[in-house]
């Protein structure tokens, strides 16, 4: 069937911040939709609040709409577009939760509004509402585990009665599982029925007959409107059920089902689509496996894109999300190519001759109070894929890929933390799913504790548990033996096993140059085989690569020019989307300038990862042995000439790197201003010879060392680690115990320890903490002539303190006076000419009163490149590769890249959005450690407006009318007589603590109503009110030192009882005014396209 | 576990190193036509499937033998075929159904093996030479090669004999009817398909048409195989006899001999197909059935004009893989709608013999699609569980 012609325009709704659960995987998929409608002739409208997003780039919408995704919002754009028809399918629970929210309004998928195409609302009511979807399977004949639906505690208890206990909690139309929970007993059953309920949107919940222990399953299928069904992939989680699937390593194809029961599978997941009634497009089925009898049990489905199908498509080759946009426009599976092998069609089922392996990694040691322990909740932030031949390739090249100091399976340094278990312990971890736990698995087979053992304790499949004694046997092996004993067979048999040349270092207590020079003398070097969709039965057009040990090589030669272009990894807090957002755009960039480019990267998420994003793709660990492999592995194909590497862009990841790396390959700025700007003595004296200001301070390996810098510069202290991102480890200190503390963390116990520690080369930095100072963030690009081009000055909303990734800030700054952003500007021009920058330098300064300080200067992108492009319609990271490569300023502008900066009367505000509600433990005070999880962006004529939207992106509504709660430190009081007396103005009650009331009462603005204390444990209380849904927003500033008591306890229960809260009085203040602004005039939606043309 | 060295030589003197599994072979030489196989799981049934006489199995899948063996999943008495190249064997089984491990097996049965192997190489190498004979063991190189050399390949054999019954049996019996079915090298899960829709007699390859007719069969049916079509020319002598006498259902081999019978022509493709993910379309309603494919010979479709109307067509290369023999009660096709391995999307193929049985002259008339249409979902016509014991 050909595709539509009765519909013309589509809006695709994207799924906002990247929040745990819903990462850049929905860039990925909406990126490919947007590409694909576009090609197709359709007009494509898109709404997203997120500007780190390669989806939101202008080009790749006609109109692209970065305003909060509320249903209000949508219906406006709608209002304004008239699109013919609405995909919702590519924006994850975000965008399906919209979609429904609107159906429901009578917006859309009914007659005479936009039709929705790729999900309706009845196979979307189907699939996400819990009682449905087990109602409609048991109709079709499917085995479902024993439930019951409640929708309040009292119905959940009658429910229970008849399951028994253990039983897991699944709130309705809910994403990664958020108030999902396992109960062993009664009392803890009440706890999460309470919470279930809480989550869910609808306050409903599905109990279920715990499974836990089953094994678990995911095929990725697809639909065209023809009822014709393929199956993409088959993932088997090598954690048993009891682990939420994105918490979960995962392996695909599935390893332990014989064909029968796979087909039995199949015909399910078929059966399973068709009922719920997904039409055309991509859905993900999950099944339980009982591992004694085979009974297959069918737990969920998704009718739409996932971070699965994400999976699915770089495991396979096959792209899920644009094919499904194909199918969605009304072709079929036969009438799409393959894009891979360009001669065979989409309508077949990919056959893979490898092993893929994904890992989650965690941010638990960014959020204290947590248990670290996995859950049916999903609680990663990011993954890691590597592709082998063979599992325990596959999975060691996984583990090396996480960058969290761990360079395989065990035979590490870090596994001599484990040495201290006694066995009884080490058993009883083995049944606690954890992070750690996969190495605790590889201990205990090292202490010979059988493989029977392991599995009662842990009930991992035991094929799986036997390749890991694979390669535990095979360590000893290789330990055994020494260096001297290997033969070339020996080499290959370890490299073929995974084996890192880090971990064979440390197994040979030698160096890893030293083993990579011995391996290359015996002339084992990795062959690089491609990922084709069909076990190379045909041959295929995409160089699509991974690394192995075989007999023959794939890589095709090429004369071009290279360039290899280093990818950011994992996501974690602190380097997320927005690095691979400046990859893409390097890549993009570098290909339209006759550039053959090459993306290395491990992250399955992203459209970096995309085949078609680069010339080539290495699907590999960025790890300096896998690096220098490709790097050796282009310079072959490229008959000997070496490509060039930019590591500017993919955040610390690469940066890390840049030392390992030849430095004359690496582009733009040199390897030794990186290093200039990043050890802290080196820059120090820079700043001083250029006399520029810095905070006091010095840096320190030990306590002793620190204590000294502190005796003078005095109290309070920044303490923050080198080479990290994000703030990790960073810590504002007040007194001398707090430092003790902090250098402790820091030097061996900590996580940081687990990373590589302290050293001469890693010292703690420790300045003078700027107290009431306003940040000030700079871009800027200088090229090899010495032009400096200010990509953005912004002003950071939290004073000094708050991370920066945690901050909101502004474009154009809104405070500064003129003549401080000129300093700025031109302390800018003058760090990026001492550095040499050539390309990319951030900068950051502290302004306090007439002094502008400058705290660090990064010659590399940052996290809010993405955010001054879009704010500003520069394209930063393409003119920033463009002049790493060699091209001037003054090229770029002749050439048309580099267009001046708009300068309409718009202001753009980033907001960050923080994962607390994830983490109810979790104090949701800001500070200098940065752990926001994502991004959105506000514009609007005003900064109140735009601030209000940025707000309500990040999923704050500020209240319009109701009741506000204050609670405030000392210092923010006089700030309180503003916020109070302007609530009071636009009709707000008020409700404080009776050290604000009186406060404010001594100044003329008496509160309605006080509340006590919560530890003084009487009368009502924040926490009270809160729950019983009587206050509408909460503002409570952390009092300093020692706040762990109320405020701590009133800004959870804000969090958990989803009230909107603000913990800075910067923030209140903006968000005082910004609801006084929107009391006047209600918000309005407008396109980037249009802001961009504004000039 | 010792590891013994080995090697695989092909024809062109390509040299892959690995390590012997399974079975010795005599004098450390195994030989035949190396094929290679892209399904994920499945392993048994191909290794088990008699249309693999006189081949070599390359297995695209990296793991084998990681779900172990087991009783049912045997597709025939016992492997026909000369070997198999894995990446790696599974030392260790893990699945409820297992029985045994899949080494063992092999070495029961006989069967050499070669573990280590780059078959992403060989694979791509057979893609691009075509199927090609070689030899493997723990012999020298220069013994492997001048068994390589040697080796004959499937091309002029006549293999259906090395594999057929030599005794004719019954299965099923569930209907009335009576089916006849030619041993070629017939699978279990065919026969489990064929004994839902009545008794099925289960003859030698030899058997002449009028033995057949003699048992008054409703239908009779045509068994995949292996090798060559065109060395069976008694089998397609005899299917030439009983068209138009009785329906007639053909799979695979089963196609190709109805194809000779009826006058056209087979030819062999460079590396055949041997997957569970070929992509059928059933040209009467354009839909695409996900197919299980096994065979190195192929219909010629400018041979089929005027004979017969082709119902099914392989989108990956054009290949004809169904037709409907004209004014005749017979069909057939390339493909394994039994599965075993591979997905079911395809079983109503046998409800369509079912119904050809049921009315011949319907069937003749161009009714046969309505058959299928009344049963929109292709895979909700479900085969019955596999049973132990079956053949």
């Amino acid at each position: 069937m050909p595709k539509r012609t009765d519909i013309h325009s589509i809006l695709i709704i994207g799924s906002g911040p990247i929040v745990i659960g819903q990462a850049c995987e929905f860039d990925y998929s909406g990126t490919q939709a947007c590409r694909v409608l576009k090609e197709e002739g359709y007009r494509v409208i898109l709404a997203n609040s997120n500007p780190a997003t390669i989806m939101t780039d202008p080009d790749f919408a006609d109109r692209t709409y970065i305003e909060p995704l509320t249903p209000e919002i949508i219906e406006a754009i709608i209002e304004r577009e008239k699109p013919d028809a609405v995909l919702p399918t590519m924006g994850g629970q975000t965008a399906l939760n919209l979609a429904m929210a609107l159906f429901e309004k009578g917006i859309i998928g009914v007659p005479g509004t936009p039709e929705m195409i790729g999900a309706n609302a009845e196979a979307i009511a189907t699939a996400e509402d819990r009682g449905k979807f087990k109602e409609a399977m048991i109709e079709i004949g499917m085995n479902v585990p024993a439930s019951g639906i409640a929708h309040t505690v009292d119905e959940s208890m009658e429910v229970i009665k008849e399951i028994g206990l253990p039983a897991i909690i699944r709130p309705a139309y809910i994403l990664g599982g958020r108030g999902t929970g396992i109960a062993h007993d009664i009392e803890q059953f009440r706890h999460l029925a309470t919470e279930g309920l809480a989550a869910s949107p609808i306050s409903e919940i599905l109990i279920e007959k715990s499974i836990a222990g089953w094994k678990e399953y995911e095929l990725e299928v697809m639909r065209d409107r023809a009822d014709n069904c393929v199956i993409i992939c088959s993932i088997e989680n090598i954690d048993p059920m009891g682990v939420h699937t994105g918490d979960s390593i995962t392996v695909a194809p599935a390893m332990t089902l014989s064909d029968v029961e796979y087909q039995q599978m199949r015909d399910a997941a078929f059966a399973c689509i068709r009922r719920v009634g997904v039409e055309t497009g991509g859905s993900n089925v999950q099944f339980a496996v009982n591992p004694d009898t085979g009974e297959q049990v069918i737990i969920e489905m998704n009718p739409r894109v996932s971070r699965s199908s994400a999976l699915a498509s770089k495991a396979t080759g096959f792209p899920i999300a644009k094919i499904a946009a194909r199918l969605a426009i009304g072709y079929t599976l036969d009438e799409i190519p393959n894009d891979i092998t360009k001669a065979t069609p989409a309508s077949f089922e990919p056959s893979i001759d490898y092993v893929v392996t994904k890992i989650p990694r965690w941010a638990f040691e960014k959020l204290p109070g947590t248990s670290g322990i996995l859950g049916t909740q999903m609680q990663s932030v990011g993954e890691a894929m590597s592709i082998g031949r063979t599992f325990t390739e596959s999975f060691q090249k996984g583990l090396r890929s996480l960058e969290q100091g761990r360079l395989g399976f065990n035979s590490d340094a870090a596994e001599m933390q484990y040495r201290s278990f006694s066995d009884d312990e080490l058993t009883n971890k083995l049944g606690i799913p954890t992070p750690e736990r996969i190495f605790y698995v590889g201990e205990a087979l090292r202490r010979g504790i059988s493989p029977e053992e392991v599995y009662d304790a842990c009930k991992i499949d035991p094929w799986f548990i036997d390749q890991f004694l694979m390669i535990i046997e095979e360590r000893t092996a290789i330990a055994e033996s020494g260096m001297a004993g290997m033969t070339r067979q020996r080499w290959k048999r370890a490299k073929r096993m995974g084996f890192s040349d880090g971990q064979l270092a440390y197994l040979w207590s030698i160096t890893e140059p030293e083993v990579r020079a011995a391996r290359l003398a015996v002339g084992v070097v990795p062959t690089y085989k491609t990922v084709d969709t069909c076990a190379a039965e045909f041959a295929a057009d995409t160089p699509y690569h991974y690394s192995t040990y075989e007999d023959t090589d794939e890589v095709r030669l090429s004369t071009k020019p290279k360039v290899v272009i280093l990818g950011s990894g994992p996501n974690r807090i602190g380097q997320g989307i927005e690095f691979d957002y400046c990859c893409v755009h390097a890549s993009f960039a570098l290909r339209d300038a006759g550039f053959e480019t090459v993306m290395v990267n491990c992250n399955p998420e992203t459209v970096s990862t995309d085949y078609d994003t680069s010339d080539r793709l290495y699907f590999e660990p960025l790890t300096r042995e896998d690096v220098l492999n490709v790097i050796d592995a282009e310079t072959a194909a490229g008959g000997g000439v070496a490509p060039k590497v930019i590591v500017s862009l993919g955040g610390q990841t690469p940066l890390k790197l840049s030392g390992q790396i030849p430095a004359e390959l690496i582009a733009g700025t040199s390897p030794a201003s990186i290093d200039l700007a990043e050890d802290r003595e080196k820059w120090s004296e820079l700043c001083e010879e250029l006399q520029i200001p810095q905070p006091p301070g010095g840096t320190a390996v030990d306590l002793e060392g620190a204590l000294q810098i502190v005796e003078n510069v005095g109290f309070p202290v920044l303490v923050r680690p080198s080479y990290v991102l994000g703030g990790r480890g960073m810590q504002i200190v007040h007194d001398r115990n707090h430092l003790a503390r902090a250098m402790a963390e820091l030097a061996g116990f900590g996580s940081i320890g687990k990373e590589g520690g302290l050293s001469a080369e890693r010292p703690v930095l420790i300045d003078r903490f700027l107290e009431d100072a306003t940040e000030v963030d700079v871009d800027a690009i200088r090229d090899h002539t010495g032009e400096v081009l200010i990509g953005g000055v912004m002003e950071h909303v939290e004073e000094a303190g708050v991370h920066s990734g945690d901050s909101a800030c502004a474009i154009p700054p809104q405070n500064l006076p003129a003549w401080v952003v000129e300093v700025i500007e031109t302390y800018t021009r003058v760090i990026a000419a001492a550095l040499d920058v050539k390309g990319l330098l951030n900068v950051q300064f502290a302004v306090s009163g007439t002094t502008v300080y400058v705290i660090e200067a990064n010659p590399r992108a940052s996290r809010t490149v993405p955010f001054v492009a879009k704010a500003t319609g520069v394209p930063l990271a393409k003119v920033a590769t463009r002049v790493m490569l060699g091209a001037t300023l003054a090229e770029l502008r002749v050439e048309g890249l580099l267009k001046p900066p708009v300068s309409g009367d718009h202001v753009s505000i980033k907001e960050a959005v923080l994962p607390f509600n994830r983490f109810p433990e979790v104090d949701t005070a800001l500070g200098p450690e940065m752990r926001s999880t994502g991004e959105v962006m506000g514009i609007d004529t005003t900064f109140s407006r735009a601030f209000y939207k940025a707000q309500q992106a990040a999923g704050t509504t500020l209240p319009t009318t109701g009741t506000v709660f204050i609670s405030l430190a000392n210092g923010d009081k006089p700030a309180g007589l503003v916020l109070a007396r302007q609530l009071r103005d636009l009709g707000f009650a008020l409700i404080a603590t009776s050290g604000t009331a009186d406060y404010l009462a001594r100044f003329g603005l008496p509160v309605d109503s006080v509340v006590g204390k919560i530890s003084e444990g009487q009368g009502l209380s924040a926490v009270n009110l809160m729950a019983s849904g009587e206050l509408d927003l909460v503002i409570n500033t952390p009092r300093g030192l020692g706040a762990r008591s109320d405020g701590e306890k009133i800004r959870k229960s804000a969090s958990a009882n989803r009230v909107s809260s603000v913990t800075t009085v910067e923030a209140a203040l903006a968000a005082v005014r910004a609801m006084s602004e929107q009391a006047d005039r209600p918000m309005t939606v407008c396109s980037l396209q249009e802001y961009h043309a504004q000039v | 576990m010792t590891v013994r060295e080995a090697a695989l030589v092909l024809a062109d003197g390509s040299v892959f190193e690995g390590e012997v599994i399974g079975a010795d072979s005599p004098g450390g030489v195994a030989s035949g036509e190396v094929v290679f196989h892209t399904v994920l799981a499945g392993y048994q049934e191909v290794i088990t499937d008699p249309s693999y006489a006189g081949q070599i199995i390359n297995f695209t899948a990296p793991h084998i033998g990681n779900y172990g063996v087991n009783a049912t999943d045997f597709e025939s008495r016992r492997p026909f075929c000369r070997g198999v190249v894995v990446r790696e064997l599974a030392r260790r089984r893990s699945n409820w159904r297992a029985t045994a491990d899949l080494d063992a097996m092999l070495i029961n049965y006989g069967v050499p093996g070669i573990a280590g192997i780059d078959t992403r190489r060989l694979t791509r190498l057979l893609r691009d030479t075509g199927a090609m004979p070689g030899a493997f063991g723990t012999a020298d190189e220069a013994t492997l090669r001048a068994a390589a050399a040697v080796e004959p390949g499937t091309d002029g054999l006549d293999l259906v004999a090395q594999v057929t019954t030599p005794l004719a049996y019954t299965v099923g019996g569930r209907s009335h009817r009576t089916i006849v079915a030619y041993d070629f090298g017939i699978k279990n899960a065919i026969l489990r398909g064929l004994a839902g829709l009545g008794q099925v007699h289960v003859v030698p390859a030899s058997t002449t048409a009028a033995e057949v007719l003699a048992m008054k069969p409703d239908g009779v049916f045509l068994s995949n195989g292996p090798g060559d079509p065109a060395e069976v020319g008694y089998a397609s002598d005899a299917i030439g006899e009983l068209l138009g006498q009785v329906p007639i259902f053909g799979i695979c081999l089963g196609q190709q001999l109805l194809a000779r019978a009826i006058g056209a022509e087979t030819f062999k493709l460079p590396f055949g197909h041997h997957g569970g993910n070929h992509p059928v379309r059933h040209e009467s309603t354009g839909k695409i059935e996900i197919t299980s494919q096994n065979h190195n010979f192929c219909v010629s479709p400018e041979s089929l004009v005027g004979k017969a109307t082709v119902t099914h067509m392989n989108l990956n290369d054009d290949t004809v893989e169904g037709f409907r023999v004209k004014g005749e009660a017979a069909f057939s096709v390339q493909y394994h709608p039994e599965a075993g391995p591979g997905p079911h999307d395809a079983q109503y193929l046998f409800a369509m013999f079912g119904a050809m049985m049921q009315d011949p002259k319907a069937w003749v008339e161009g009714r046969p699609i309505q058959v299928w249409l009344a049963n929109p979902q292709p895979n909700a016509h479900r085969l019955p569980a596999p049973e132990r014991g079956v053949a």
